[in-house]
């Protein structure tokens, strides 16, 4: 039997100093425990300050104990070298173990044990915790703001439409793999663009648009039988044609009577919200501001003085000042510059005036990855003859914007995040209806339910883009 | 110069010149329709409006003018506050992420991940509305260390009442610029003849003996006002006597230091993890304690990496700061392009000076930002 000295555990007598600290901290973790979870005060006999810090100073010593290095078990060293490497360690691991058990309890019966969900009115909720009816009853007007209840299957239609088509690059064959560029650069958007102005907005330009649609259809089945020659001609010319023969001549009677028949109801852009909200304006900002912004960072390390400048210019001034300013502007200063009959609407005013702000922040991100290239990557491509937009296209940009993409995803999800500030103008999103909701006389005093909910929506959205965005960084990451 | 050069350029400047005099020819019509003429000239007028809280005194007799500087300086007040806060949360924070015990570090990074992913204006309700909201009423408030009083009201401190603060004002400056001048001495000695001089105790030192100083013999005279409880009507209590931060200014304060400080913490953890390991590994291998080795090899590295981007953030934080006008809280933004762009419908004139105001700060501190990039950069030979 070897010496023990308590001060300092050693490995010979690893099985005293192991029973004894194991002992020592799950007594400690237990009082916390039933402390917290039953409401127990075992060792309330004790005076006040020595009841409130025993479990601590008891655990600190089991932890203390078993702080043995190299003592053959493998569970042991585990635990020493991640939670308990010194004394000041073992404390805060103690802490946080002590803190997240007491703050257990309050947190599960505030979220599921004391709430209530059942129900339609405020009466049903009498428990201490969480009244997640108010969510359930307020839930479509957080979802779609003040559009009509009867037409909400528009913007679900939308979207489930629009995700749809946004994950074609996942079915794509190889054959087709070459245009998904072009697709969702130019495509994609325009898709989105008509469906949600004329499909969410509604109103008899759908039904103009439905030629086009029509048009479109026809002819791309006729494309299929057309020699590769004069496919060109043909795209160009024959959807025109087709538009305006059905539009005036074969159609047109019966077409408007189809539209009078099923008109969807026009919805103005005031009564948009909620999340869908959110949504239409964060993708209309992120389609805009990548292009402006590519456009910024070239024109800043553009050769033309005048160019630059005004590149420069336009980047720190978008810059410089708040996003909620931007938007003021855009509702009180913007109206002066236009004409007197001139009306843009306000949420077209929004997306812009987003657009622009973030577009200087992408600007400087893809700055960032321009500069980083080495000048050989320029030399190189010089030297093959390629001329300013070759040489950007094909050898530039694929590279620098491989490198920034965190950059980039940074920089959408503060997009995303900065959406909630067109309150400023009077749009209502997520957070806007959050506190239209809140002062409704009959639901009073439920702030707490919907700030809560929104935030887990809200990191829900954004946890998952900043995780997207890391799979992206991984998957092009090249060794240079 | 021949065309191809020429010719797009001239095409921007003659559309951003299109757009320009499409816009001004605009505003021109549009002002002579309302009756209104351009000019700066309001900014003198009476404002005849009220504002909450303001670190000057104001009320309605005052000028436009004044209500600027009543939001600047109330925007200032919140970003500093901000900063402070921010930056200990953030350091601590960042250490932490860089922790080798996984308790603390997983902690950290949950702490990160949540405050940052979540939208900057709905934390502001969330301290406003929610959290604030549950306080109690002065009346039923339990003082903690028996002065300060956290109510839903606001949070009421101690003021100390002064008799000759400026002597006391100039006793820090006086000692703060001994110091500057030690260090720079120190600083000398030591590239001279290697001899270390104890900066910081004697720095430390200064700032007490000093200060004490002035009291003793300067005439200097500090007293405490704690906030007492005052019944206003039957229901109706407040406190009187010390200092009332209103509950907009803690959540805002709150909110911006805790979202910002995620970011702050990010730089830190980045700028530690940029030193790359050889340097440690040599600074222990001349035989510098573990500590020297922070102070003198990691440190100076990891601050050059660490301070541009989060003085970025320290930018960010005081544009962010013009949330305020979401809960009243009466920032710049709120003060002057809300309410007195109301009462005089200048739209152009206010809006314009507001951006200009932040655009000046951002542009100042970018330029700062690039001397101070230029200077610390490691001078390759």
């Amino acid at each position: 039997m070897n010496k023990l000295n308590f001060l300092q555990p050693d490995k010979n007598n690893l099985n005293t100093y192991l029973y004894t600290g194991v002992i020592l901290v799950a007594l400690s973790i237990f009082i916390v425990f039933l402390n917290s979870f039953f409401n127990k005060d075992i060792i309330s006999f004790l005076p006040g300050s020595i009841s409130f810090f025993l479990p601590l100073i008891l655990g600190f010593i089991g932890l203390h104990l078993i702080r043995i290095d190299y003592s053959g078990l493998k569970f042991l060293d585990s635990i020493n070298k991640n939670i308990n490497t010194n004394n000041f360690n073992a404390f805060l691991s103690l802490l946080i173990v002590f803190v997240v058990i007491k703050s257990l309890p309050p947190i599960l019966s505030w979220f599921i044990l004391d709430a209530n969900i059942a129900g339609d009115s405020k009466d049903v909720c009498t428990g201490s915790g969480a009244c997640w009816t108010y969510i359930k009853i307020w839930f479509n007007r957080f979802m779609y703001g003040m559009y009509p209840n009867a037409e909400q299957w528009r913007i679900n239609l939308s979207f489930i439409a629009l995700a749809f088509l946004g994950t074609i690059g996942f079915f794509a064959t190889e054959k087709f793999k070459k245009y998904l560029t072009l697709y969702y650069v130019v495509v994609y958007p325009v898709i989105a663009f008509f469906f949600i102005f004329f499909f969410i907005s509604g109103g008899p330009i759908f039904f103009d648009f439905s030629y086009g649609i029509i048009a479109a259809v026809i002819s791309i089945i006729i494309g299929f039988f057309i020699p590769p020659k004069f496919k060109m001609y043909y795209f160009i010319i024959v959807p025109i044609t087709l538009y305006i023969l059905l539009k005036y001549v074969f159609f047109y009677e019966e077409l408007i009577e189809l539209g009078k028949l099923e008109a969807l109801e026009w919805v103005e852009t005031g009564a948009w919200g909620g999340l869908s909200l959110t949504f239409i304006v964060s993708f209309f900002c992120l389609i805009f501001c990548f292009p402006i912004g590519l456009f910024l960072s070239l024109g800043r390390r553009s050769d033309f003085p005048i160019i630059k400048y005004f590149s420069i210019g336009m980047i720190e001034f978008w810059r410089g000042v708040p996003l909620i300013t931007v938007l003021f502007m855009s509702s009180v200063m913007f109206p002066m510059f236009l004409p007197e009959d001139m009306f843009i609407d306000k949420l077209v005013r929004v997306i812009i005036a987003i657009s622009l702000f973030e577009a200087a922040y992408v600007a400087e991100v893809i700055r960032g990855g321009l500069q980083a290239l080495p000048r050989g990557q320029y030399d190189a491509a010089k030297s093959l003859g390629m001329g300013y937009w070759k040489m950007h296209i094909l050898v530039i940009l694929p590279q620098a914007l491989k490198l920034v993409i965190p950059g980039i995803a940074n920089t959408f999800l503060a997009l995303v995040k900065d959406t909630p500030l067109i309150f400023v103008v009077g749009l209502l999103e997520i957070v806007g209806m959050l506190n239209l909701a809140k002062t409704n006389p009959e639901w009073l005093g439920f702030a707490m339910e919907g700030y809560v909910f929104a935030s887990v929506l809200f990191f829900i959205i954004c946890y998952a883009m900043s995780k997207y965005s890391y799979n992206l960084e991984q998957k092009y990451k090249t060794e240079r | 110069m021949n065309i191809k050069k020429l010719l797009p350029q001239l095409l921007t400047l003659l559309v951003v010149i299109l757009i320009f005099g499409f816009f001004s020819f605009n505003a021109q019509v549009n002002m002579e329709n309302r009756g209104i003429t351009f000019g700066y000239g309001f900014l003198s007028q009476e404002s005849s409006f009220d504002v909450q809280f303001s670190l000057i005194e104001f009320d309605g007799s005052h000028s436009y003018f004044r209500a600027y500087l009543v939001g600047l300086l109330n925007t200032i007040l919140v970003s500093v506050i901000g900063i402070i806060f921010a930056t200990i949360i953030g350091v601590v924070v960042g250490i932490a992420r860089l922790s080798n015990n996984y308790l603390i570090n997983r902690t950290a990074g949950v702490y990160v991940e949540f405050f940052r992913n979540i939208p900057l204006l709905l934390q502001i309700f969330f301290w406003y509305f929610a959290a604030l909201r549950a306080l109690p009423l002065p009346q039923d408030t339990e003082p903690m260390f028996g002065v300060f009083f956290l109510t839903i009201k606001g949070f009421f401190v101690p003021a100390f009442v002064w008799n000759n603060l400026d002597i006391f004002i100039y006793s820090i400056i006086a000692a703060i610029i001994t110091i500057i001048f030690i260090r720079i001495y120190a600083r000398k000695k030591q590239e001279n003849e290697g001899i270390q001089t104890p900066v910081l105790s004697i720095s430390i030192g200064l700032l007490i003996i000093l200060p004490l100083l002035s009291f003793l013999f300067g005439g200097v005279d500090a007293s405490i006002e704690v906030p007492v409880i005052k019944q206003l009507s039957q229901s109706g209590f407040t406190y009187e006597g010390g200092i009332k931060l209103p509950p907009e200014l803690i959540s805002l304060a709150l909110a911006l230091s805790l979202y910002t400080a995620t970011f702050i913490a990010e730089c830190v953890r980045a700028g530690v993890q940029g030193v790359s390991k050889g340097q440690k590994e040599a600074a222990a291998s001349i035989g510098l304690t573990p500590n020297q080795v922070l102070k003198l090899v990691v440190m100076p590295q990891a601050l050059r990496i660490i301070i541009p981007p989060t003085t970025n953030q320290y930018l960010n934080l005081t544009k962010n700061s013009s949330l305020a006008a979401a809960i009243a809280y009466p920032d710049l933004v709120l003060v002057f392009a809300g309410t007195a762009l109301m009462q005089t419908g200048r739209a152009i004139e206010i809006v314009s000076i507001t951006m200009l105001t932040y655009l000046s700060l951002s542009i100042s501190i970018s330029i700062f930002m690039n001397w101070y990039n230029k200077k610390i950069a490691i001078k390759e030979k």
